[in-house]
């Protein structure tokens, strides 16, 4: 599955501009997401990567509204949606954008649906609240979405529970709910993640179909490089609740320009490196209460220098649309993979 | 982009499973509890004795007459037969027996047991629909709204219609409804359209109206506390001394001071269900909060509602039973377990069967509620449930 090429002419669905989410405490602030710019064209597939704790969900959830506040609030930025910022929107508007016009699959698919109802009655839930179809039509869409997402046999698993569903399944389920009412754009938090990797292939492969199918955007959220690799047709690479990297997903990969794509990179096992012993980025995610002054990553950046530690980096630009947040790779231009 | 293959994985992920539906695999479970299926047993009948009482002993002309007074044959002992020179035409029991004797005025004991479990089964499960209903409401309130804080005007709107209801309540009418009228009026305000758009113009000076104060979770909660401090009998009786005597006086208020313990069950369920993914998942898909509370919360929370209101109807009857025994229940001409045993508490000696019918049929309906809730708790929690 090789990545799209990118159609600048596309229409921009999603975009947000530097969102800011903090989570006040008794003593201090979390700065969760602390200034976060992306956006999602028709019809593409964009990933969100980074370590667990760099802000991809937060944002996510932020952008629908979901952050529970308190403790959270929105501390800045826009997050415009076909034109409207959704961070202006009435808490009755947000409702209508949710589930109709953003869809959204969650991690853990074993505890994202109801226990206490069957798959059917879950089905309905969204079609029944957004296009209040009558009765047999919602029954009629639920197999049909059932179907769509591969499920076998989908008139007797509308009747089924939860519990009786495998992991690979409920997930597909979950898909089916986001897609019921053909929203325009979908997020996936990590809906791979609980899953093992043959089942993860099947979700991947499903979720590009159906993305083609009904012509929606897909943000994507994820740690994994090598889902990144499959699907994305562009990336941003998130690190300390800021994007550190962004660009088309293929030369993203191929050759990263910041030092904390390059690491991540670096510490994927792969066949080349049989029997090295596997990098591993020194230290840890600083605690978004207490990030470091500068460039997040110096700490742990091989490549850092003074400035890092006192000046927070802008955006370099680099050849075709691909920009990193680190203007000491910016100048030494000839810096390849090792 | 190649097709998704129908690929054996597919029947892989297609689970074998036992095809058995919730209400089987409850009942199977149950089964298995002879003290529950006890319980159960003589919880139908109860009920099934109740509905045929009240047809029996209801109406102008009862077939059964629980008021019927015979002096002629009274303090009869059970199973005894009427004389029937002493009777007048009409008189006699239909039975052809007294089944439960007679008492001081010759009346039925049976048809009175009769009438009164028909109280007995109304106080019961009014009141605790009452009390459901309350807990439910406020336990899912401080549970799901908990962390919210009541804005300074919200407490004070609240107070100026207390004391509107307080005043028109001590009788000065006009003065009472002009404050009622002018709460509303602030009410209204505060939140209509109107009143939220100038919100954040207010003047300067009432800035102060919109300073949070306490939590949802705190005043509902601690109200609970304050409820369950007062010993609930002798609130009840006390309620019950001021009002007019009836049945409904008393399943009204049975139902209003006994909310507390299912208030804190469902507030307890709420705020574990309240970080369940499947919670933020319906309203990623914009389902609404009332809705996320009832169709997607309550369903899951009702389990240890269920168990205590079964153990609430057999604790609701008891305390209606205690109630007429002390003279403060149903008023007399009306029969109930309660004023039976009162009525024949002076003959303890000379008529044991009126003390002992009433008070073993009282201990009977309470103990199979008793044994049912139990039996449901032990089936509706899973850890329990592994010991079967």
């Amino acid at each position: 599955m090789s990545a799209n090429p990118i159609n600048t002419q596309q229409e921009v669905v999603l975009s947000v501009e530097g969102l800011k989410v903090y989570f006040r405490s008794e003593d201090e602030v979390a700065r969760a997401v602390d200034g976060v710019d992306f956006e999602v064209r028709r019809r593409e597939t964009v990933c969100l990567v980074g370590e667990s704790g760099c802000g991809k969900t937060v944002s996510a959830l932020a952008l629908l509204g979901l952050i529970p506040r308190p403790p959270g609030e929105i501390a800045g930025g826009r997050v415009r949606f076909c034109g409207e910022n959704l961070l202006n929107c009435s808490e009755d508007a947000l409702q209508a954008v949710r589930g109709r016009r953003i869809g959204m699959v969650f991690q853990e698919p074993q505890t994202s649906l109801n226990p206490v109802f069957t798959i059917g009655a879950q089905i309905a839930e969204p079609l029944r609240i957004h296009l209040a179809l009558p009765e047999p039509a919602i029954r009629e869409r639920s197999l049909q979405l059932l179907a769509d997402v591969g499920i076998e046999s989908p008139e007797q698993r509308l009747a089924d529970y939860p519990h009786q569903l495998s992991g690979g399944q409920r997930q597909r389920v979950m898909i089916a709910m986001a897609l019921a009412c053909d929203p325009e754009l979908i997020i996936a938090d990590e809906p791979t993640t609980a899953l093992d990797v043959t089942v993860q292939a099947q979700i991947l492969r499903l979720i590009n179909r159906l993305q083609k199918a009904h012509a929606m955007s897909v943000l994507y959220i994820t740690h994994d490089l090598g889902v990144v690799s499959q699907i994305a047709d562009r990336v941003y690479v998130m690190y300390a609740g800021v994007i550190v990297e962004t660009g088309a997903a293929e030369p993203l990969l191929r050759s990263p320009r910041h030092p904390y794509t390059r690491a991540l990179l670096e510490s994927l096992p792969s066949r080349r490196k049989r029997g090295l012993r596997l990098y591993s980025i020194p230290g840890t995610v600083p605690h978004p209460a207490y990030k470091p002054a500068g460039c997040p990553f110096h700490p742990r950046c091989p490549l850092a220098v003074a400035d890092c530690r006192s000046r927070f980096p802008g955006m370099c630009a680099f050849e075709g649309g691909h920009a990193a947040r680190c203007p000491v790779a910016a100048g030494r231009t000839d810096w390849r993979r090792s | 982009m190649s097709p998704e293959p129908a690929s054996p994985a597919a029947y892989l992920e297609a689970p074998s499973r036992p095809k058995r539906t919730r209400f089987q695999e409850f009942w199977r479970l149950f089964r298995r509890n002879r003290m529950a299926l006890a319980g159960l047993a003589v919880f139908a009948l109860f009920f099934v004795m109740a509905v045929i009482g009240l047809a029996l002993t209801s109406g102008s002309r009862p077939l059964l007459d629980p008021a019927r007074v015979r002096l002629p044959e009274k303090l009869l002992p059970p199973l005894s037969t009427p004389h029937h020179p002493l009777l007048a035409p009409g008189e006699e029991p239909v039975l052809g027996v007294y089944l439960c004797g007679t008492d001081d005025l010759g009346r039925d004991v049976f048809a009175r047991m009769l009438q009164g479990a028909w109280v007995s089964l109304t106080v019961g499960f009014v009141a605790v629909g009452i009390s459901v209903a309350i807990g439910i409401v406020m336990g899912g309130l401080a549970g799901f709204y908990g962390q919210r804080r009541i804005r300074l005007e919200q407490l004070l709107v609240t107070a100026v219609l207390l004391a509107g209801a307080g005043i028109l309540a001590a009788g000065r009418r006009p003065l009472g409804a002009a404050v009622l009228i002018i709460g509303h009026a602030w009410l209204f305000w505060s939140i209509s359209p109107w009143g939220l758009r100038r919100r954040r113009a207010l003047p300067a000076g009432l800035g102060f109206l919109r300073r949070d104060t306490l939590m949802v979770d705190t005043l509902i909660m601690r109200f609970v506390d304050i409820m369950l401090c007062f010993p609930s009998f002798f609130l009840i009786l006390t309620v019950v001394a001021l009002l007019p005597a009836s049945i409904y006086t008393i399943m009204i208020v049975i139902g209003l001071t006994s909310w507390e313990g299912t208030a804190r069950f469902v507030r307890a369920e709420f705020l574990a269900l309240r970080e369940q993914d499947f919670v933020a998942a319906a309203r990623a898909l914009g389902v609404s909060n009332l809705r996320i509370i009832f169709r997607h919360m309550v369903p899951n929370a009702v389990a240890p509602v269920l168990v205590s209101a079964t153990i609430g109807i057999a604790s609701a009857i008891l305390t209606e039973a205690g109630l007429s025994f002390l003279g403060f229940g149903v008023p007399p001409p009306h029969a109930t377990w309660g004023n039976i045993l009162s009525d024949g508490k002076r003959f303890i000696f000379d008529a044991p069967w009126l003390t002992f019918i009433p008070g073993a049929a009282i201990l009977i309906v309470v103990l199979s509620f008793n044994l049912f809730g139990e039996g449901l708790r032990d089936i509706l929690n899973p850890r329990s449930r592994e010991r079967n």
